[in-house]
């Protein structure tokens, strides 16, 4: 800690002293200053204003109160800032002693000098446009405007690394995996030019480069498989987890991905991976202890949605705003509510405890995928089967006496206004080709019969249809809003409508009637939904008032209408018959008759059951909706609930540019807002966040905070010119990433270089600020873990899928949760999957992710923190024994019965290198002590040989496994196997 | 000697010395230790912290906080007044509820029911401090600690309260106090955690409240700071256990191993970092030995552990935890925080109440004595207490006895110090005549906070960490010392 506080302050004199800049500069030299020291008395939030002075811009910094002014430019003598900084006099002194501030003689004499240059104040500088820069060489442009900054270091650049290290550092960097051996052996015997290039497309391209992008993404977006807090109930997010990983890799553009995941729900015509995509701001803990009150669980919702969106995409720390006006950023507390507005339209109320509330998308799995894909085919195959059946059954004639009852009616004319009307060999009419909203069928029989008395329609299940039900609407549902009947008897030229009397159906939904089908009415119809996709067949006998004389050649018109508001809920096969009987029986329960028939649609039966029960046990993903009565937002004194102030409207701050008047006044605008070319943040602040999974230190190191208290950039020029050719590629990631790695600047070396006698670049430059050297840093838990399954074979490539329990020690979440939620631990192949899909409970973290933000609020910086923790938990963890136990087999069954091409396997799937001669020497020596310690005592190889799920191979000397398993253990633990250098 | 030093040599000289290992680690460690300001002496030096920390000199250099999780009934316990015995069973009069708001539970407190103390009160000791029957223990060290009778807080629900006090924010995310005494003071030793946790709960109780891992969260400050959870039962610590088949000697002789090539990699890269996980590695293997002779309870005498009740060979019980909190901070442990729950009495004064006294009074009481005994009570500053009291109203139904509780109640509670120079033998401030509200020299918590914070050496205005632009402290921008409080 002392030795890292004394670099630090050596790095502060350095940037502050040796490297004086050539004029002053308010925002960097400045307003640092002032609002360190001065903001919080004298500063935006008007609550907190002392002697009515504000000293956050010119006007009122110069304006004379009682005659002194604060600041008179050019005049420093008659300014009573510097008078006031300058004093001894504690009762005149600024800032005052209870502050417990200091100013440093520096840092007077630079407000003193400003003063007299003219206290120019300039807008902050985050709250500017980007303004595309030209690189004026032909170098690569990251290595023109690094060079710019890094001239005024007493550094210089590194010599690039050797290649071994550049596709490790690479690898980590884009896959976060390692480099396998043969990648290894294929880069170095490239000699081409473009070697590194086609490295880095093959990175770009592989899947593991969206797992690797995503792992940040879900600490930004708090995911987790559980909601937190008392009870912890469990959810299912994993979907939207696996759509950002999709996302990565299709490099679907950083604007979409953003609107997308704020507003895809609002989106015209959206699709379901729009909506998918909105489970972003739904990913907030939900508070489940009784007694809550559902509005506070509510505005808490509300209020994380609009820190996180703050957060991620604005760099803004708005949750300074919940309670009162911003102390430095010019955001007020009714800015803030105006932003929380936008979020504050969702039907959630607060109530209810679980994962998966509404609004919310059924998900399903990719293997569910596949069943109802397979279940579809398998259903139109039967139904085929079951038309052609029909077929036959009717060519055999009738069998009952039923069918002499009823005669089935032979089509001479079918019509629709749209779609194609086709009589099929059963006499039964198909619907098909373009598929309207609404469609009217106009149909002509030709009957002999002589008198009528009932009219039947039978609905038809058909292949074509939606799921192979009724109609090809959503649900395979149809709403029959007008059947209207009339004859023309032979030789007359007048036709007679018919009235009926009554009617019924085998099955009528709700309301939908079938004696809605002639109440005149278009909006009311029959229909005969029962919560699933149709998936049985149905009819509907309708009884004349009075009984029709009909007779040879007579002429029956039926008029069939679909008006009503569900879309295409148009009839798709049905089949007309008539009776001579008032009471012609209905087959109440479409009792088939004929035993084939019969058996096939059992069959379709259980397969539609099957399907339904798939389509609707799929994940629930919670998403976004906005309710259509817009809910008033309020000013909330103290940022609680019950405590309403003045009502406001949605709107973006007033420092920020303009919302233009043609986006919509909802998320939706907000979103488009977000990645406007105009705002000065969004783009400024991703590149920042891409820059800093790469080089370990965002070019602003505060990545949280692009306001007046963050950092203002070393290197402006850098950020500026990667931020607007990031926008100007439209929201290119896999660009912007490629456009990082293969500068110069990204391959140099990570050694240290001598500066000066007593002086490297390390100890003048502990986090490589100004880009002397390569990229260094230990790498995540998660990498970590990732890193030993991959080099030791275990690893189970598998995209995507519900959360996996690894191993854990035993008893963590019994004890956190009194043994409400027990650990069940996965085998097999759940073992082996990359970190990015354990199970993430939010109340007790994975403990192998020891270093990782746990979850609960948005995080966008990693921690870096090195604790004992870290060498316990790699030497002493299920994983990485049974990884180095893994990695000693491959090394004993893939190589000679010799110690120095074993050892060589390890280091190179390890570290991506070979072992030099002293490492060999320690390494071969410890290896024997163990081999004695080992033969020594048996029992104890084989219990080494014991941990892990992995079965142990019996065919490999225990004693030699057992002492090369510990080989490999102490490799992966080198300072250089978990360090991306 | 510290207990741990001493093991340390035991361990050196037969690990290091007996065998031909290089015992590179070890050199390499006592370099860097050195360049880190860890003197090879046995003061107790502190390792990390703050330049110009403490402030002033401090009369606690430790902290064992016994936090009583669910909010322990100041009206049954300590704060006794003979008018809420009197008023038993009328309403409470209009003027003592006001506006105050009470927990959904309650609602509006006008017109409830007084309930009065289930077990008599007694005057205890020198000091004539008033202590329930309920708490026999406590009563006995009376002396030696001092009461401060006027707390109140903010917060009315569980978790926002605890978060409160500890942390000084009801929201989630700020450091505990524990973190910032690591962050401020650094660390004692490395070879255990700065800051400690553990937790119990009685058997039993029917109480739902869980841990939340920040009460003892580190926040924005670095998370080294962090309280390390100890689990309930004999390991511990997370993965301290060397694999199965893999010894100590073949561990230590891989570390040396290890560190070798580190450290050639180190002359190599020139960076500083790679310094760093050689001492880490060191550290660990060190806490390897360190945790198990930290919970082997052999050496203690059959007198100590009697004194700690029946329960203390149980890992994961109150008072197996209190043995433990003294072991640790005789060994360099900063801030311990010992957390027992199941005081959320709503409907169970008369039953689960006596189990939680049972449970706590003794270890607790057995704690101070010990410290004490040893000479540790001075430099150790011992809290008891919860986040809030209880009403002296009932919650409930008066005929049914076996159900009497009692709501939430911020206005006014009782907590009890110890050690780290408090004054012995005091009741600071006081309640009013129904233990309702703090009326004589009332304690907030930032004020508690800042008092801690205030013996152990620091000046809670001057303790910040900037996050956010802001400048944090574990008093937001409140507090004052109570000094009636300081010996």
């Amino acid at each position: 800690m002392k030795l890292k506080s004394f670099l630090y302050s050596i790095f502060a004199m350095l940037a502050c002293a040796e490297f004086s800049w050539a004029e002053i500069n308010f925002n960097r030299d400045i307003k640092p200053i002032l609002s360190e020291n001065c903001y919080f008395c004298h500063g935006p939030d008007q609550n907190k204003r002392k002697a009515k002075l504000r000293l956050d811009n010119f006007k009122d910094a110069t304006t004379a109160h009682d005659g002194v002014s604060a600041i008179v430019p050019n005049d420093p003598d008659q300014s009573e800032l510097i008078y006031r900084i300058f004093s001894d006099d504690p009762d005149e002194v600024m800032p005052p002693p209870e502050a417990k501030l200091n100013l440093t003689k520096a840092q007077k004499d630079t407000l003193k000098e400003w003063i007299s240059l003219g206290a120019k104040y300039e807008k902050h500088w985050a709250f500017i446009k980007p303004e595309k820069l030209k690189p004026l060489t032909k170098r690569h442009p990251v290595d023109e405007f690094v060079s710019k900054t890094l001239k005024d270091s007493q550094m210089g650049s590194s010599p690039q690394a050797g290649p071994e290290t550049l596709i490790r550092r690479v690898s980590l960097d884009l896959n976060g995996l390692p480099p396998s051996p043969e990648e290894i052996k294929n880069f170095i015997k490239d000699d081409s030019a473009e070697a590194y290039d086609k490295l880095v497309d093959r990175l770009l391209n592989s899947q593991a480069y969206g797992e690797k992008m995503t792992w940040d993404w879900l600490d930004a977006a708090r995911y987790a498989d559980s909601n937190g807090y008392q009870g912890d109930s469990e959810r299912t997010m994993w979907p939207w987890r696996d759509w950002v990983i999709k996302a990565f890799n299709e490099n679907l553009s950083f604007d979409k991905f953003t609107v997308w995941q704020i507003a895809g729900d609002l989106l015209p015509d959206s699709t379901f991976e729009q909506k998918l995509a909105t489970g972003f701001l739904r990913n907030h803990p939900i508070n489940g202890e009784g007694g809550r009150i559902n509005e506070e669980n509510r505005v808490d919702y509300v209020m994380d949605m609009t820190e996180t969106t703050g957060t991620v995409w604005l760099g803004l720390t708005l949750n300074c705003c919940r309670c009162h006006d911003h102390k430095f950023d010019p955001i007020t507390q009714k800015e803030y509510y105006q932003m929380s507005a936008y979020f504050n339209q969702t039907p959630i109320d607060g109530g209810g405890r679980s994962g998966q509330q509404a609004p919310n998308l059924t998900v399903p799995t990719q293997e569910q995928i596949a069943e109802i894909d397979e279940k579809t085919q398998e259903i139109q195959t039967i139904s085929q089967r079951i038309k052609e059946r029909e077929i036959d059954v009717l060519k055999e004639g009738p069998k009952l006496p039923d069918d002499q009852i009823w005669k089935v009616l032979i089509p001479s004319e079918t019509n629709a206004k749209v779609q194609k009307l086709t009589v099929q060999k059963d006499q039964s009419i198909l619907a098909s080709g373009q598929n309207p909203k609404n469609d009217t069928y106009k149909i002509k029989v030709k009957t002999d019969i002589a008198e009528i008395g009932s009219l039947k329609i039978e609905a038809l299940m058909d292949p074509s249809m939606t799921g192979g039900g009724l109609a090809r609407s959503d649900s395979g549902n149809f709403v029959l809003t007008g059947f209207e009947v009339s004859i023309t008897r032979e030789g007359s030229k007048e036709s007679e409508p018919l009235k009926f009397a009554s009617s019924e159906a085998t099955f009528e939904q709700g309301s939908h009637k079938i004696s809605a089908s002639y109440d005149g009415n278009p909006a009311t119809g029959w229909a005969v939904h029962e919560g699933r996709t149709v998936d049985r067949e149905h009819e509907g006998v309708f009884r004349l008032k009075d009984k029709a004389a009909a007779g040879k050649g007579t002429v029956i018109q039926f008029i069939l209408r679909h008006d009503s508001p569900h879309a295409s809920h148009n009839l798709g096969r049905f089949r007309l018959s008539a009776s001579e009987k008032s009471d012609a029986p209905i087959n109440k329960d479409k009792k088939i008759i004929d035993a084939q028939l019969a058996e096939l649609t059992k069959k379709r039966k259980e397969l539609n059951d099957r399907l339904n029960k798939l389509k609707g046990s799929g994940p629930k993903v919670m998403i976004m909706e906005d309710r259509d009565k817009p809910r008033q937002t309020y000013i909330l004194d103290k940022g609680s609930y019950e405590k309403r102030g003045e009502e406001v409207n949605m709107g973006t701050p007033v420092a920020l540019p303009e919302m233009p008047d043609n986006f919509p006044k909802n998320r939706l605008g907000l979103a488009k807002w977000i990645v406007s070319p105009e705002n000065p943040l969004t783009s400024r602040v991703i590149v920042n966040r891409f820059w800093q999974q790469i080089f370990g230190v965002g070019l602003v190191k505060t990545s949280e905070d692009f306001g007046t208290q963050g950092e203002t950039p070393m290197n402006q020029e850098l950020l500026d010119y990667l931020a607007t050719t990031f926008v100007e590629s439209g929201w290119n990631v896999k660009n912007l990433m490629r456009l990082i790695v293969t500068s110069d600047t990204y391959k140099q070396t990570s050694k240290a270089t001598k500066v000066s006698e007593n002086e490297t670049n390390y100890s003048l430059d502990p986090e490589n600020r100004f880009l002397s050297r390569g990229p260094r840093f230990r790498m995540p838990s998660w990498m970590l873990r990732d890193n030993a399954l991959a080099a030791s074979g275990l690893l189970v490539p598998k995209i995507g899928g519900s959360p996996v329990n690894t191993y854990q020690p035993e008893g963590v979440w019994e004890e956190a949760s009194f043994g409400k939620k027990r650990y069940s631990r996965d085998n097999g192949e759940k073992l082996y999957r990359r970190g990015l899909y354990t199970f993430w409970r939010r109340i007790i973290a994975p403990p192998a992710f020891f270093d990782n933000s746990n979850r609960q609020t948005c995080t966008v910086k990693p921690f870096r923190t090195n604790t004992p923790m870290h060498a316990l938990y790699m030497l002493n963890d299920v994983t990485f024994v049974e990884a180095s136990r893994s990695l000693a087999e491959m090394a004993m069954t893939t190589t000679d019965n010799n110690d120095l091409d074993r050892l060589e396997l390890i280091f190179r799937r390890l570290l991506a290198r070979s072992p030099i001669a002293t490492e060999q020497e320690i390494l071969f020596k410890a290896l024997n002590r163990s081999r004695e310690a080992f033969k020594k005592d048996p029992g104890s190889a084989a219990a080494l040989l014991s941990v892990g799920e992995k079965p142990m191979n019996d065919k490999l000397d225990p004693v030699e496994h057992a002492a090369w398993t510990a080989t490999s253990l102490a490799v992966m633990n080198l300072d250089e196997a978990v360090t991306k250098q | 000697m510290n207990p741990l030093q001493q093991n340390h040599l035991d361990l050196t000289r037969r690990e290091f010395f007996g065998k031909s290992a290089t015992g590179i680690g070890t050199i390499a460690l006592s370099n860097l230790l050195n360049k880190d300001g860890l003197a090879a002496d046995n003061d107790r030096k502190a390792i990390g912290g703050l330049p110009g920390l403490p402030h002033f000199e401090p009369k606690a250099k430790n902290i064992i906080y016994l936090f009583q999780n669910g909010a322990p009934t100041h009206v049954d316990l300590f704060d006794y007044k003979p008018k809420i015995q009197e008023m038993h069973g009328k309403p409470i009069p209009d003027s003592y509820v006001g506006n105050k708001r009470f927990s959904t539970m309650t609602g509006k407190a006008n017109g409830k029911l007084m309930l009065a103390p289930v077990e008599p009160f007694k005057q205890r000791g020198q000091s004539g401090a008033w202590v329930s029957d309920f708490l026999p223990h406590t009563a006995e060290i009376a002396d030696k600690i001092c009461f401060v009778k006027s707390m109140h807080t903010d917060a009315v629900n569980h978790a926002p309260a605890i978060s409160f006090l500890l942390s000084g924010g009801q929201i989630p995310g700020r450091p505990t106090l524990g973190a910032w005494m690591a962050y401020g003071l650094g660390a004692e030793t490395e070879e255990l955690p700065r800051f400690v946790v553990m937790t119990s709960v009685s058997k039993g109780t029917t109480c739902g409240q869980i841990f939340y891992d920040f009460y003892w969260g580190s926040g924005f400050l670095p998370s080294k700071h962090q309280g390390v959870l100890f689990r309930g039962s004999k390991d511990p610590v997370l993965y301290a256990k060397n694999p199965k088949g893999m010894s100590r000697e073949m561990r230590r002789d891989w570390l040396d191993s290890i560190a070798e090539i580190n450290n050639h990699k180190l002359t190599e890269f020139g960076d500083p970092e790679i310094a760093t996980r050689i001492s880490q590695y060191e550290m660990a293997f060190k806490m390897q030995a360190s945790v198990p002779e930290l919970t082997d309870f052999s050496s203690e005498s059959k007198e100590t552990l009697d004194m700690y009740g029946p329960q203390v060979n149980e890992p994961g019980t109150f008072a197996y935890n209190c043995l433990m909190a003294r072991r640790l901070v005789e060994r360099g442990t900063r801030t311990v925080q010992v957390m027992h729950a199941g005081w959320d009495q709503h409907g169970s004064v008369t039953t689960e109440l006596y189990t939680q006294c049972k449970d706590t009074d003794q270890p607790s009481a057995a704690l101070v004595k010990d410290l004490e005994q040893r000479g540790l009570l001075k430099d150790t500053l011992v809290i008891w207490g919860g986040e809030f009291g209880r009403t002296p109203f009932l919650q409930g139904n008066l005929k049914d006895r076996k159900k009497w509780g009692r709501d939430h109640h911020p206005y006014a509670y009782t907590i009890w110090m110890a050690g780290g120079g408090v004054k012995p033998g005091i009741s600071y401030g006081a309640s009013d005549d129904l233990a309702f509200s703090a009326t004589e020299n009332p304690v907030h918590v930032h004020d508690i906070q800042a008092t801690w914070l205030h013996l152990a050496g620091i000046d809670h205005e001057r303790l910040t960490y900037k996050f956010q632009g802001r400048r944090f402290r574990l008093t937001d921008v409140h507090g004052k010392v109570v000094t009636g409080l300081i010996g």
